[in-house]
């Protein structure tokens, strides 16, 4: 198993964390004063991570070259995670054609096969795809595995359940993880799931589950990794949930009303500094941490914008092979 | 249906389309304990594109409800309940989600009616969001009523603007059939995009129903006519009103519903201008305008002085980058280009 390294972790959390507050800022950027989903140079839905690198980091602490990830609509935290370029992927944000695909995909669609990760905005609809990921893998005969990731919510629709049994079935390298963060955009856990605890159900398909709470992210760091080390030895899948935290909207615009109170606890549930103050880092060094994951986003959202827009005729190119 | 008759933007009461379909199912509920909501966000947050604002507020959780991500589970269970007796309002929150849903659609709410010989019949509605413009990219911005329309057994509307969108939703809730309402985003009205005033308007307080199946002729014209749906119509209504001052005269079909079509108001303006524009925002091939041109060609081939003008996305997904998007999008230029081409 990988050793865990506590100043790893947070420089991770921090790179993802200021990351996703610099698309926050360039995304709002232009779209005032009437604001407007479909203006300025980032267009479109953004479901941004804060509050949930935990997950993303002490899952892919445990990654390989050569693993695979699949990905939900909120896809950034798992992608820096797993070494998806960061220009790259700021690109396909700005939708340029240095970006990941070129600008057709945006930040739902993100596809970098050298890493193996994949993302998909449909509610679930990774976790079949793991499977194949996985399936592939066990043909190969590599020790590779595939990581499904999606929300609490995705926990609901058919493919979490058919992709469980699947690959219980066919004792497949895959690794099921659950982000709880309460929220299905306005709805709640407690008004989508009769079943409290996600472990459970992973135990009905004849797999380990395992419920880690607090957002903490060495306890995550150890349930993956006994996860990831049993679907690598070909022991067969497994599910780990996270008690994570959405520290912002659901997408950016969202104004959260039905958070009512909770609202106000959030600040205080924001896991990087907790992390901090929990392994002693000084203010220095945590001033020096940011200050390092800035420039190399900085440079990265330099890349975008020095990076050439598609044209329209480039639309009707990739629809075959 | 002749212009006259057409909604205009007077009066005083305007209100966005949102708004109007919202303001629809609550008199509907208020009539009849049978009707309630289902679907994902339709609560507290009222629909994700407004289509069930202030429900929740009116009628609480038991009328209208927030479901799980499960759209085969709640709209399932919606054929079920309205097999029963019930008329469901169900909202699947983009038809791009179509696909985990698909069996219960088309294998069940569909064909139930006819499977048993008329003896059970599915009085639901099923409202989705569709439609591109703000770099949603392929998953969340596609139309696809022509893949509806083509199975058999469906209701297809889809309104351009807050008089229609009221109307054909109280229309929808009282039919006996199911029906698949399709609301543009981008007609929506929301504050939070981009739109055409036309996405905002006089609609009376009373309860009234539009017709399904019947278009709409949204302007008089001589010389042209555009055949569409849903936004589209604005854009043409658009380049319409523009090209007027030049002394093109341009006649636009609101179709409104797919499924039944209006095929008497299509034949009868072309019959006229002997000039077709079909334009949509779904998919070109095997589509509403392929279907348009078979009507007309079907009917008499000789209507047309001039070959018609399909304008639809040309068989790719919807890409994000904006530039992409746009040049697969039937836009007011392309429609402008095209009319102007065949007016002369
Ligand atoms: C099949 C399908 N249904 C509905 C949606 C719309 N949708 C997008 S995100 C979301 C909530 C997802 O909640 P969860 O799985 O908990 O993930 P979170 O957003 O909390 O990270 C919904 C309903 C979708 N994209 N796909
Ligand atoms: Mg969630």
């Amino acid at each position: 198993m990988t050793e865990l390294n506590q100043l790893d972790l947070y420089k991770e959390m921090v790179r993802i964390r200021q990351f996703e507050a610099r698309v926050l800022n360039e995304y709002h950027a232009d779209k005032s004063p009437a604001w407007d989903i479909g203006a300025g140079l980032i267009p479109g839905e953004m479901h941004l991570s804060a509050g949930q690198e935990p997950a993303a980091v002490g899952v892919c602490a445990h990654l390989k070259k050569g693993d695979a990830i699949t990905a939900p609509h909120r896809p950034h935290h798992f992608a820096l995670s797993h070494g998806v370029d960061m220009n790259a992927m700021m690109a396909e944000i700005y939708g340029r054609t240095t970006g990941l695909c070129k600008g057709k995909g945006g930040h739902m669609h993100l596809f970098d096969p050298e890493n193996h990760f994949s993302c998909s905005g449909i509610i679930a609809q990774g976790y079949p795809v793991a499977c194949g990921h996985a399936m592939a893998f066990k043909r190969k005969g590599t020790d590779h595995v595939a990581v499904a990731v999606a929300g609490e919510g995705a926990a609901n629709q058919g493919a979490f359940h058919e992709s469980l049994n699947l690959a219980a079935l066919w004792n497949l390298p895959v690794v099921f993880v659950i982000e709880d963060n309460d929220w299905a955009i306005s709805v709640p856990r407690s008004a989508s799931t009769a079943n409290t605890s996600n472990a459970d159900r992973a135990a009905g398909y004849g797999m380990p589950g395992v419920r880690v709470e607090n957002n903490d992210v060495e306890a995550v760091f150890e349930a993956a990794g006994a996860a990831i080390d049993r679907a690598r030895a070909g022991e067969g899948p497994s599910l780990l949930e996270i008690h994570t935290v959405r520290l912002w909207g659901h997408f950016e615009g969202d104004a959260q009303a039905y958070r009512g109170a909770e609202l106000e606890t959030l600040d205080e549930r924001d896991p990087i500094p907790a992390y901090a103050a929990a392994i002693g880092l000084s203010d220095d060094q945590v001033a020096a941490i940011k200050a390092e994951a800035d420039s190399e986003v900085d440079a990265a959202v330099r890349f975008a914008l020095d990076s050439p827009v598609p044209t329209a005729d480039d639309a009707l190119l990739h629809v075959f092979a | 249906m002749t212009a006259t008759e057409t909604p205009t933007s007077e009066g005083t009461r305007r209100i966005t389309t949102a708004k109007a379909m919202a303001e629809a199912i609550a008199l509907e509920m208020r009539n009849d304990p049978n009707v309630f909501v289902m679907g994902e966000d339709v609560g507290a947050y009222g629909g994700i594109f407004g289509s069930t604002t202030d429900l929740f507020a009116e009628f609480g959780a038991d009328r209208v409800i927030d479901t799980p991500i499960s759209e085969t589970a709640f709209i399932g269970a919606g054929i079920g309940a309205a097999t029963e007796g019930m008329r469901p309002v169900v909202e699947l929150m983009f038809i791009d989600f179509y696909g985990v849903c698909m069996d219960q659609i088309t294998n069940h709410m569909a064909k139930i009616h006819y499977e048993s010989g008329g003896a059970v019949k599915v009085p639901m509605v099923l409202m989705a969001a569709t439609g591109a413009g703000y770099s949603d990219a392929a998953q969340h911005s596609q139309s696809l009523w022509g893949t509806f329309a083509h199975l058999p057994g469906i209701k297809v509307v889809a309104p351009s603007n807050p008089y229609d969108a009221k109307g054909l939703m109280a229309s929808a809730i009282r039919d006996d059939n199911p029906v698949l309402y399709l609301f543009h985003k981008g007609a929506q009205g929301l504050v939070w995009m981009a739109k055409n005033p036309r996405s905002i308007a006089h609609v009376p307080e009373e309860a009234y129903t539009v017709p399904i199946g019947e278009a709409a002729v949204a302007k008089e014209g001589s010389d042209v006519t555009i055949v569409t749906i849903s936004l589209s119509v604005q854009h043409s209504l658009d380049v319409a009103e523009k090209l007027e001052g030049e002394g093109i005269s341009v006649e636009v079909i609101d179709l409104r519903s797919l499924v039944p079509l209006d095929t008497e108001t299509v034949l009868a303006s072309v019959a006229k201008t002997g000039k077709l524009l079909v334009v949509d925002e779904d998919y070109k091939s095997y589509g509403m305008t392929g279907e348009i041109a078979a009507i007309v060609a079907e009917t008499d081939p000789t209507m047309l002085s001039k070959p018609m003008v399909r304008l639809a996305v040309p068989d790719v997904p919807i890409p994000y980058a904006r530039t992409m998007e746009y040049g697969i999008l039937p836009t007011r230029d392309k429609i402008e280009a095209a009319v102007r081409e065949l007016a002369s």
